[in-house]
């Protein structure tokens, strides 16, 4: 069949164009083990089911696309927050700019000085969440990232950390291809705030995977795009234990390529799993994807997907978001909403809901709009005296106001407000 | 102050005249009502005033202060000092009501080339009249309108309206859906801003407003005209006898 040979065609020139890094021997075997899960999935094409909304093929191509270098001279997102800075400069960690990486109530270390130890607790869970994640849907772009990843970091959360971790990527190079692999670990009883930002590299795969024990508590706040020609794939994984939270929100404004995925397990009671996304998009080049996938499989839990995506100018957003509630999580909140706000008649939202119920006591919801500025409330805005422009824009900020306020930091979270209002405020 | 002469409306999407040569002159300083019944052109009189779209001007004038309001944007309208209080206050979600405010009122200060207000400032001038309206700090800090009852919505408008100094002020059915203590809250309101400068538009079905915001002159609409023009005693008129008497006497 065409579409299979194509697919192994393609799986097997990316391998092959590989070089697995080198670390200890678990480390190997791991890497060799996702590249066989690779070989065996195959590369995805623009005819998966999963990918019919988003052509992978340039996520999937043995090169990275070139990208220019972008520098819109401002000041770096989340400077002013004091936090751990941890930069990687076209997926390269750069010591030279980062912090010192000790911070009370939390271990920070490069992955390739985790994966050169013999003995080390990454080694139980590297890749290991990815791996349950290829259940029902396969993900092989994840896989290809665990099989691939040359840097990252791995963070034990022991305690409550006295400031957020922040990773910056900066991209200097016109045809990177970075492939970024984290791990954090947050105890029982432990907190932390993990921050992303900056173009990262021509072509980036981030993969992350998060266990939450216990009673502990993951917040997580990325902001993504400006460098208009980056490719960008993430996967974000966590499994989610009882009475424990997992809150993730991303801001993305421009970008030709980003698809987003987010697999959440709820696997302990009455635990929190928040997800949530506002993106801007100008342009028929602008492409963002976010995929979602959450799994109830405990009492009593809340999950919440928020998604907002403001189009213009034939830019397109895509949404696919699934609950799947397994037989025994009963008294489960599941909430869904993915809205679209487009600016004019040639900007497209593809919106693909789904809910899978195997509980019988249950609340689940979701709703999926796609709509154009409330021409009731422009003129009420107008009428005093806000000029179009700036009305305009308010609205655009008050469709989006939702999915912010997933952020639970109120000082991380007016910081991105400000920055979407300028940014919004310099589009004519 | 607000000068219209033989304005003609009608709907834009249909074929259906709504002002058919309206003349009303409202003098600096003055308040004027218009009373009428239900589909005399009353709001739509207001929304073309300040711009609103769906409306085709087909004849006439409408000058404020000798300036052609018809031909400028809404917020042009409202920066030359023109305020309408809306019949039915819009809520925006996500739009905290102070950074609105905030946003109206130095859009309005920019567009007459005035510096912004400060932060400071604002804030001292929006507590003290949002106090003498009991409007509370968590009204203020709510998204705008948002979960408002009728009479606190209505208290807003003339919040706006108190940190916008208008000159002209167009009051489209402020009674509607006010029990009588949030009547005369509004109407106090109101009156604070009564001055030489400042005129008023008071639209409105029933005299009871008007026992609390005591117009100059009031005029009764009908069919799109001003049909009746006389003081403050046209108004008790209607009260008593309704609109039947008088529109057959002009008719």
């Amino acid at each position: 069949m065409a579409v299979a040979q194509l697919k192994s065609e393609i799986t097997t020139a990316r391998l092959d164009a590989a070089v697995l890094p080198n670390g200890a021997a678990w480390a190997n075997s791991v890497r060799a083990d996702a590249a066989s899960r690779v070989r065996a999935m195959g590369l995805p094409t623009k005819r998966d089911e999963y990918w019919k909304y988003t052509n992978p093929t340039e996520l999937t191509a043995v090169a990275a696309p070139s990208a220019s270098l972008f520098d819109a001279g401002e000041t770096p997102l989340f400077e002013a927050v004091d936090r751990i800075k941890i930069v990687f400069v076209d997926g390269v960690f750069d010591a030279a700019a980062s912090d010192d990486l000790t911070c009370e109530g939390v271990q920070i270390e490069r992955l390739v000085d985790a994966m050169a130890a013999d003995i080390h607790w990454a080694k139980d869970m590297y890749g290991v969440l990815e791996t349950r994640g290829q259940r029902p849907v396969a993900r092989p772009l994840a896989a290809l990232n665990t099989a691939l990843a040359t840097d990252g970091v791995v963070i034990h959360v022991t305690g409550k950390t006295a400031k957020p971790v922040h990773l910056v990527y900066l991209h200097q190079n016109e045809t990177s291809d970075a492939v970024l692999h984290h791990l954090v670990k947050v105890d029982s009883g432990a907190e932390m705030t993990l921050l992303e930002s900056g173009p990262s590299a021509a072509r980036f795969s981030g993969c992350l995977e998060v266990e939450v024990a216990d009673g502990g508590a993951f917040h997580h706040v990325r902001a993504q795009g400006r460098d208009h020609e980056c490719r960008n794939v993430t996967h974000c994984f966590a499994r989610i234990g009882a009475e424990s939270t997992f809150k993730s929100f991303t801001l993305t404004v421009n970008g030709v390529l980003t698809r987003n995925e987010c697999i959440l397990e709820i696997v302990g009671d009455d635990a929190i799993a928040h997800v949530a996304g506002a993106c801007v998009g100008d342009g028929n080049d602008f492409h963002h994807d976010d995929t979602v996938f959450i799994t109830h499989d405990a009492l009593n839990g809340e999950s919440r997907q928020v998604f907002k995506k403001v189009l213009r100018n034939g830019a397109t957003g895509v949404f696919q978001g699934k609950i799947l509630v397994k037989a025994g999580a009963q008294k489960t909140d599941g909430y869904q909403i993915s809205q679209s706000l487009l600016l004019d008649e040639d900007a497209q939202f593809l919106a693909k809901p789904e809910l899978e119920i195997y509980a019988d006591d249950v609340a689940c919801s979701h709703g999926s709009t796609s709509g154009a500025i409330d021409e009731t409330a422009l003129f009420y805005l107008r009428s005093r005296g806000v000029p179009m422009h700036d009305a305009r824009n308010l609205l655009t900020l008050s469709f989006m106001a939702e999915a912010l306020a997933e952020i639970a930091d109120p000082v991380l979270a007016e910081e991105l407000r400000d920055r979407l209002e300028g940014w919004l405020a310099l589009r004519s | 102050m607000l000068e219209i002469k033989g304005l003609k409306v009608k709907l834009e999407d249909e074929d259906k005249q709504i002002l058919k040569g309206l003349d009303l002159t409202v003098e600096t300083g003055k308040v004027h009502a218009i009373m009428g019944p239900n589909g005399s052109g009353k709001s739509t009189l207001s929304y073309v005033l300040s711009g609103k779209d769906g409306y085709e001007v087909t004849g006439g004038s409408a000058l404020l202060e000798g300036k052609d309001l018809l031909d400028m944007d809404p917020e042009e309208r409202a920066a030359e000092g023109l305020f309408l209080a809306f019949q039915y206050p819009v809520e925006i979600p996500g739009v905290g009501n102070m950074t609105f405010l905030r946003t109206a009122v130095n859009a309005q200060r920019k567009a007459r080339g005035q510096d912004e207000m400060s932060a400071g400032d604002f804030l001292k001038e929006v507590r003290a009249k949002a106090k003498e309206l009991k409007i509370d700090a968590d009204m203020l800090k709510r998204p705008v309108n948002v979960g408002f009852s009728g009479g606190e919505k209505k208290r807003n408008e003339i919040l706006q309206m108190a940190m916008l100094e208008p000159k002209m002020c167009i009051l489209d059915e402020t009674d509607s859906g006010l029990d009588v203590d949030a009547m005369k809250l509004v109407a106090d309101g109101v009156n604070a801003l009564r001055s030489e400068g400042r005129s008023f538009l008071v639209i409105t079905h029933y005299q009871r407003l008007l026992d609390h915001i005591k117009p100059d002159v009031v005029h009764i609409m009908a069919d799109g005209r001003i049909v009746k023009t006389g003081g403050p005693e046209l108004a008790l008129e209607v009260e008593n006898n309704g609109y039947a008497d008088i529109l057959a006497e002009v008719s």
